[in-house]
C-alpha cells in the first residue's frame, strides 16, 4: 500500500510539469473543431485542400486513394477532386507550382502539408487560416496574427472577405483587432465552418492511420483486460501455499 | 512417448547443461518472498527491450539511413507499410517506457540498499547499461531526421567540442563531419542497429549472472541465504520458477496494458515521446527557437545549463553533467548506513532520498523549458540538491539513526 501511495507521488510530481507546459503560448488559439468522424466534413475538406492548397503546396508521402478512408471510392476521388486525367489515384498529392517558381514567387518554399497538423497543432492551423489582414507594407499585401511577415498571400480571401488589423484604445492599454472590411462570399459562420474542415482533413491527411488506431485500441485493451484478470486467477492458484 | 522425452532429454544433459541450468537460474533459484511493487520492473525492462528488438527489426527493414529519404520513409512507413504504424508507436513508446521502466528500477535500488555488498558489481554492470541505453537511445532520435533529430544531436555533439585540446577534433570523429550530416546519420544508424544493441545483450546477460550469483536483495534489505532450513534452501525463499515466473507475467500485462493505451491513443503524449518539431524535417540552415532533448535527458540537460561558463567555455557544465551521471557507481561506497532499506533507515536518508527526487524531477522538468534567469537559478538549486544527495552521503548515513533489522523477512 505504501509503495503505491509512493508511486501516486511520483506520477503527480510528473504531472505538474505537464500541466505547467500546457499554458503559456504567446498567440491566443480558438479551438479547431476536430470530428475525425464526420466524414461529409473530411471529404469537403479534402475538396477545398485539393482545389486550393494543392496549386502551390504539396503533400507528398499522402496518396489520393487513402481518401477511401474517409469514404470516397475511386470514382468520387477522380471526379470531385477534378484529378486530371494522367493523374492516377494511387499517386501522391503534388503542387500544381514547383517549388522554384513558388520560391521565387513567393520568397520562400511552400512547406510540404502532409504532417503540418502533427507539426503545427490544429488549433494553430484554424486560428491562422481565419488570422490575415490587409497589410499594404507587405509585397504580397498580406499579413498574419499568427504568423507575422508571412510569405503566403491569403488565397481563401474571396470566401472571407478582407480583415483589417485595428487598434482599440482602452484605459489602460491598446488591445490589437481584426476586423473584417469587406466581406467575402461567405458569412463569418460559414467561413469559419469551412476553415474548420479544412482543418479537420488536414489533422486526418497528418496520420490517415489514426482512424484505424483508435478503433483497434479499444479490442486490444479489451483483449489485454480479459487476460490480464486470466493470468491474475492463475497466480492466485499457482500462489495458494505461499504464505 | 514420455519416455521417448525422457532419453532424449538425457542425451541432450550428456551434451550440454540443460536441466542443471534450467534448476540453477528457475525451478530452484530462490527469490525473497516478499517482492512488492517495486520489484516488478527489472523483468519490465527484459520485456521492454525484447519489444524494443523485435519492432525495431522490422521498422529496419522500411527505414532509410539517408538524409534525403530518412523523413520520408518513417512517414512511409506511417502510411503504406502494412501495420507500419503499429511498429513505429510501439518503438517510440518503447523508448520512453524504458526509461521509464530504468528509473523506477533504480529508484528501487535507492530505497532498498540494493547497490550494498554483495550486490556493488551487479550495480556497476546495471548503471553500464542505463549508460548504453542513453547512447542507444540518443543515436536512435537521430534517425527519424526531423528538426529536433538534428538539432538536438546537433547540441549534444557539440557538447564534446568544449573539452580542452581534443575537443573539436573529437566532436568531428563522432560526426565524421563538420556537422551533423548524412554521414553521421549512417554511423548512428550503425551504432543504433547493431553495436549498442550488440553490448546491451551482452551486459543485460551478465547482469543477470551477477544477480543469480548473490541472489536478490528485497524490501527489508537482508540476507535470505543467511537462513537455511534443512533442505538447503532458503526458508524465506521461493522458487522463481512458476511463483516469480506468474507474478511477473501479471505485471507484464498490466505494463501492456498502459503501453497499448499510450500506443493506440496518445503515441505522442502530449509532445514528450514524439516532438512536435519533430515532423518538420530536418534543415541545416534553420536552428529552431528552442531546443529541447526527449524528456529522459532532461535532468543532464538541466544541470548542463545550470553551470556558468567559465572563460567562454561550457566545459565546466559537461562535467557536471557528466558527474551526474555517473556518480551512481560510486553508490555502493559512498553509503555507509547500518542497513540496506529505507524500511529501517532513520529520518536523515529518508529526507535526502525524497529531496533527490524531488531534484531529479525538478530539473527534469527545467530541462525541457527555456532557460530564462529564475529557472536557471531554480535548477542550480535542485543541481546543489542532487549533488548533496551523492557527496553528503558518506556522512549523513553514518550519523543517521536505523531500526533494528528483523531475522526474518516481515510480511508485506
Amino acid at each position: 500500500m505504501n509503495a503505491i501511495k509512493k508511486l501516486g507521488m511520483l506520477v503527480l510530481l510528473l504531472a505538474v510539469p505537464a500541466m505547467a507546459n500546457a499554458s503559456g503560448a504567446a498567440v491566443h488559439l480558438d479551438k479547431a473543431p476536430i470530428n475525425l468522424q464526420d466524414q461529409a466534413s473530411l471529404q469537403r475538406g479534402a475538396k477545398l485542400f485539393t482545389s486550393r492548397c494543392l496549386a502551390c503546396h504539396s503533400a507528398s508521402y499522402m496518396r489520393y486513394n487513402r481518401l477511401n478512408d474517409i469514404g470516397m471510392d475511386e470514382a468520387q476521388i477522380k471526379k470531385d477532386l477534378e484529378l486530371p486525367d494522367d493523374v492516377k489515384t494511387g499517386s501522391t498529392m503534388q503542387a500544381a507550382m514547383d517549388a522554384n517558381s513558388a520560391k521565387l514567387a513567393y520568397g520562400v518554399a511552400p512547406p510540404d502539408l502532409s504532417v503540418i497538423a502533427r507539426s503545427r497543432s490544429a488549433d494553430w492551423l484554424y486560428t491562422y487560416m481565419r488570422s490575415f489582414y490587409v497589410d499594404t507594407s507587405r509585397t504580397s499585401g498580406w499579413n498574419n496574427t499568427v504568423f507575422p511577415a508571412v510569405g503566403m498571400p491569403f488565397v481563401l480571401a474571396d470566401l472571407q472577405g478582407e480583415q483589417a488589423l485595428e487598434t482599440e484604445q482602452h484605459e489602460s492599454h491598446d488591445v490589437k483587432k481584426l476586423i473584417l472590411k469587406t466581406p467575402g462570399a461567405m458569412s463569418t459562420a460559414d467561413y469559419d465552418k469551412t476553415v474548420g474542415d479544412l482543418t479537420n482533413y488536414l489533422v486526418f491527411m497528418s496520420e490517415p492511420s489514426q482512424l484505424v488506431r483508435q478503433k483497434l485500441g479499444w479490442f486490444v485493451l479489451a483483449f489485454l483486460s480479459v487476460f490480464l484478470v486470466l493470468i491474475y486467477a492463475l497466480k492466485k492458484e499457482i500462489w495458494k501455499d505461499i504464505h | 512417448m514420455m519416455n521417448l522425452l525422457t532419453k532424449l532429454l538425457g542425451w541432450v544433459d550428456e551434451r550440454f547443461p540443460l536441466t542443471s541450468t534450467w534448476k540453477a537460474h528457475a525451478s530452484e533459484y530462490y527469490a525473497p518472498k516478499n517482492f512488492n511493487f517495486w520489484y516488478f520492473f527489472g523483468g519490465l525492462a527484459l520485456l521492454v527491450l525484447v519489444i524494443q528488438i523485435v519492432s525495431g527489426i522490422f521498422l529496419t527493414m522500411n527505414y532509410k539511413p539517408d538524409a534525403l529519404f530518412a523523413f520520408a520513409s518513417v512517414e512511409y512507413i506511417m502510411r503504406d507499410v502494412q501495420w507500419g504504424w503499429l511498429l513505429r508507436y510501439i518503438h517510440s513508446t518503447g523508448a520512453s517506457m524504458f526509461f521509464i521502466v530504468i528509473y523506477l528500477h533504480m529508484f528501487r535500488g535507492l530505497m532498498y540498499g540494493s547497490y550494498r555488498k554483495p550486490r556493488e558489481l551487479l550495480w556497476i554492470i546495471g548503471m553500464i547499461i542505463y549508460l548504453a541505453l542513453m547512447g542507444e537511445a540518443f543515436m536512435g532520435y537521430l534517425l527519424p531526421w526531423g528538426q529536433m533529430s538534428f538539432w538536438g544531436a546537433q547540441v549534444i555533439v557539440n557538447l564534446f567540442s568544449s573539452v580542452p585540446f581534443v575537443g573539436p577534433d573529437l566532436a568531428i570523429l563522432i560526426r565524421g563531419d563538420f556537422v551533423v550530416s548524412d554521414i553521421t546519420l549512417n554511423r548512428f544508424f550503425a551504432l543504433h542497429v547493431v553495436a549498442i544493441p550488440l553490448i546491451l545483450v551482452l551486459i543485460i546477460v551478465a547482469h543477470l549472472v551477477a544477480l543469480h550469483e548473490v541472489g536478490s536483495n528485497n524490501p527489508d534489505g537482508i540476507e535470505i541465504k543467511k537462513n537455511k532450513g534443512p533442505d538447503g534452501h532458503p526458508v524465506d525463499g521461493i522458487p522463481f520458477f512458476p511463483y516469480m515466473v506468474v507474478k511477473d507475467a501479471v505485471a507484464a500485462v498490466a505494463f501492456l496494458i498502459v503501453f497499448a493505451a499510450i500506443i493506440f491513443f496518445g503515441p505522442d503524449m502530449g509532445g514528450y515521446f514524439l516532438e512536435y518539431n519533430n515532423f518538420v524535417p530536418a534543415n541545416p540552415m534553420k536552428t529552431p527557437e528552442h531546443i529541447a532533448p526527449v524528456w529522459y535527458f532532461t535532468p543532464y540537460y538541466a544541470i548542463l545549463r545550470a553551470v556558468p561558463p567559465l572563460f567562454g567555455s561550457q566545459f565546466p557544465g559537461v562535467v557536471a553533467m557528466g558527474v551526474a551521471t555517473v556518480i551512481f557507481f560510486a553508490l555502493p561506497w559512498l553509503d555507509r548506513g547500518q542497513v540496506k532499506s529505507i524500511r529501517y533507515r532513520g529520518p536523515i536518508y529518508k529526507a535526502f532520498l525524497a529531496a533527490f527526487v524531488v531534484s531529479f524531477v525538478g530539473l527534469g522538468y527545467l530541462g525541457l523549458m527555456p532557460a530564462t534567469e529564475l529557472y536557471t537559478w531554480i535548477s542550480r538549486v535542485l543541481a546543489v540538491v542532487y549533488f548533496a544527495f551523492f557527496f553528503l552521503m558518506p556522512w549523513y548515513t553514518k550519523i543517521d539513526k536505523c531500526k533494528p533489522e528483523p531475522d526474518r523477512l516481515t510480511s508485506k
